[in-house]
């Protein structure tokens, strides 16, 4: 019988079928953050339980942690406090923890494939709806809640029911400029928040192929905004030369050993699917999200819509309430929008692919006058010490953007990080929803590259067409 | 877990599509340590005028008149309708645990967000789907009628209208025992532990480099 990726990395860890259509799922991989692990770890100690399995497990703080004055610790002290507990949890059952002062601090999908810690074939799970990341590598990687959390810690399996499988097919040349999230924001714009639900997403074509890993992560990241729990991409060549040589890879004998099962890790050519979406890249361009729902986005060469052009009332509804939200009239280019605030960074693009493409658009520019805060914040301490190698913090720093220290930051704001109400954002993240970013404020999701390009001209701009010269 | 057997009163409407785990409990309020008191923080930027944060005495907060829950016809509301695509966003379990706090013990929708569908069950919360159109009928018989209540009977998979009529439901077997009993995962997963010790067994042959990642 013919099988699909998702069926191969679902078979590989049932542990037993339970008869009623869920089964007992084994997982390889843990990440732990600090905002929903504390009642897990709670949970385990009131019930006498420990970890089944600790070195499944890998922890580091994102979602709370400062971005600016690291060395004076957090000042909230209900933030300080959530973290401390992941550090004392962390301690007491043995969980390797990347701690603040850590170099391999970071948002946790980022430092995962970062340090090997994601490996093709394994199931990942974090308590993070952007655990989706992972299957960029060829694994099934999901997000769940704190009981689950709590579940997996104690078991080392979850119960699970086996998702539909949707197929995505992008083909055709990559236009200049369409990077991974135009690509997801394209799909997204095509099925919906909601047209991924109840599947596991399996990203292929020549689109995806010539994507590369970093690429690969941010397309597979936004799955969830399509509604699927996992979203993923065959293993080829370029995965398995992302994973060498990092330092939870395996090494020597075992690496050959785990290369040749890798390979496997394709779906068979004549694998039957329960839904195949195609999409041709060629017709794509560089995409700007207008409402409050990552659905609602058009190309950079669109306008606003009017509620009335869609058919649906309960959507025309929900475009009238999002366009009152975001202070956006109808019929506006997305060109003529005025920003007050750039955010580049999150689990989305904080990559230092991510950092070049910015600062290759930053470089002997300008921030415009009426941007009062334009901000690039690294995915981890390493991407952020690689990024101070090749000196693209001069860059931003030169043109006016601040630099800052690893963490979630502004694309959930639970840190100082946010915005003011009213104040409209280009933000590389993954969210437009309503006070995102801050109570009343307003965001626009971009690539990093039209993120930068629109911190340079205030507005929103085709990067293709960027009038602002470079000075010398 | 708290048993769920049969929930019976007041429904309150949610109609927009998408609503997002954000809006249901904000992030300034996900810094808690702790599982409970987050219902008088749900919906908090749609329930109050002002800016919550942690800490603030909710009772002396303004409230949004406008705001569904605030009107005096749904107070005391245990049942919520609400449309398509509902708990999308965040996997935050603190969305179920706001609800649960605030009286929710049975939400209504045409659809719901995969993650979010299940935390609700594991915390205790009957998630109900039910087509478009008779979701459509809810709203507009709610509107109509004020102190609108419906019954809702888990082990019989009914919901009984006012007005006599009984919509059916579906919901997965293993997941109807689990709420019914109040049963908790863990403690049925551990009855398997020898499953779990072969298979970790057999899979260390198979792919020992999955072991041992320190």
């Amino acid at each position: 019988m013919t099988k699909t990726l998702y069926d191969k990395l679902w078979e590989s860890h049932v542990v037993r079928d339970n008869g009623d259509g869920t089964c007992l799922l084994y997982i390889d991989r843990h990440l732990v953050h600090e905002v929903t692990s504390p009642q897990a770890f709670e949970g385990l100690r009131l019930a006498g339980r420990k970890p089944w399995r600790v070195d499944a497990n890998l922890a580091t703080p994102d979602h709370n942690v400062p971005t600016t004055d690291r060395d004076q610790g957090i000042s909230d002290p209900v933030a300080r406090l959530q973290v401390e507990t992941l550090e004392k949890n962390c301690q007491d059952f043995k969980i390797t923890e990347f701690t603040m002062d850590d170099i391999r601090q970071g948002i946790v999908h980022v430092i995962s494939p970062e340090q090997g810690a994601t490996l093709p074939g394994m199931t990942l799970v974090c308590g993070d709806s952007h655990t989706s990341t992972h299957g960029a590598l060829g694994a099934l990687a999901f997000g769940i809640g704190t009981s689950e959390v709590e579940h997996v810690l104690a078991t080392q399996c979850l119960v699970q029911k086996k998702s539909k499988s949707m197929l995505i097919k992008v083909e055709g040349e990559t236009p200049e400029a369409v990077t991974g999230k135009d690509i997801i924001l394209a799909i997204i714009e095509k099925i919906g928040t909601a047209g991924g639900t109840g599947y596991a997403i399996e990203f292929a074509g020549k689109a995806i192929r010539d994507l590369s890993i970093e690429g690969r992560m941010t397309l597979c990241n936004m799955a969830i905004e399509a509604g699927a729990r996992a979203g993923m991409v065959a293993v080829d060549d370029k995965t398995i030369d992302y994973v060498k040589g990092r330092p939870y890879a395996p090494s020597g004998e075992l690496w050959d050993k785990a290369v040749a099962d890798w390979k496997n890790l394709v779906s068979d050519s004549d694998a039957n699917f329960d839904k195949v979406i195609e999409l041709d890249v060629e017709k794509m361009q560089p995409m700007v999200t207008w409402g409050t729902s990552p659905e609602m986005v058009t190309g950079i060469e669109g306008v606003v819509p009017a509620a009335n052009s869609f058919a649906d009332e309960v959507k025309q509804d929900g475009v009238t309430a999002a366009l009152e939200y975001m202070g956006l009239k109808e019929n506006t280019p997305i060109t003529a929008i005025e920003l007050d605030k750039v955010f580049i960074g999150s689990c989305t693009n904080s990559r230092i692919e991510d950092l070049r493409a910015a600062a290759q658009v930053a470089k002997g520019r300008k921030v415009a006058d009426n941007i009062k805060l334009a901000m690039v914040v690294p995915g981890s301490g390493l991407v952020k010490q690689q990024a101070e190698m090749e000196e693209l913090d001069k860059i931003f720093i030169d043109a006016g953007f601040e630099w800052r220290e690893p963490g979630c930051s502004m694309c959930l704001a639970m840190n100082a990080d946010k915005l003011e109400a009213g104040e409209r954002c280009a933000s590389t993240s993954n969210r437009n929803f309503e006070g995102r970013q801050g109570q009343g404020g307003r965001t626009h999701l971009v690539s990093p590259a039209m993120a930068a390009a629109a911190a340079i001209e205030g507005h929103f701009v085709d990067v293709r067409k960027m009038t602002n010269t470079v000075q010398d | 877990m708290e048993k769920l057997n049969t929930v019976e009163g007041i429904v309150a409407p949610m109609d927009r599509p998408n609503v997002d785990t954000d809006a249901i409990i904000p992030k300034q309020f996900l810094k808690s340590i702790k599982r409970s008191g987050f219902g008088p923080n749900l919906f908090d930027e749609w329930r109050y005028l002002d800016h919550g944060e942690p800490g603030m005495d909710n009772s002396t907060r303004p409230v949004n008149p406008d705001f569904v829950l605030n009107q005096p016809r749904y107070q005391g509301a245990n049942i919520l309708v609400a449309r398509e695509n509902f708990g999308c966003g965040s996997s935050r379990e603190h969305a179920p645990w706001a609800l649960l706090d605030y009286g929710f013990k049975v939400i209504i929708a045409p659809s719901f967000a995969d993650i979010f569908f299940n935390n609700c069950f594991k915390n205790g919360i009957l998630p109900i789907i039910l087509s478009a159109e008779e979701v459509d009928t809810l709203f507009t018989e709610i509107e109509k009628t004020e102190g609108y209540q419906l019954k809702v009977d888990l082990p019989s998979q009914t919901i009984s209208k006012p007005n006599g009529d009984v919509i059916r439901f579906e919901v997965d077997a293993f997941r109807k025992h689990c709420l019914i009993n109040g049963l908790d995962d863990i403690g049925m997963t551990l009855e398997h532990v020898d499953d779990i010790k072969a298979y970790e067994k057999r899979r260390h042959q198979e792919a020992p480099w999955l072991f041992n990642q320190e």
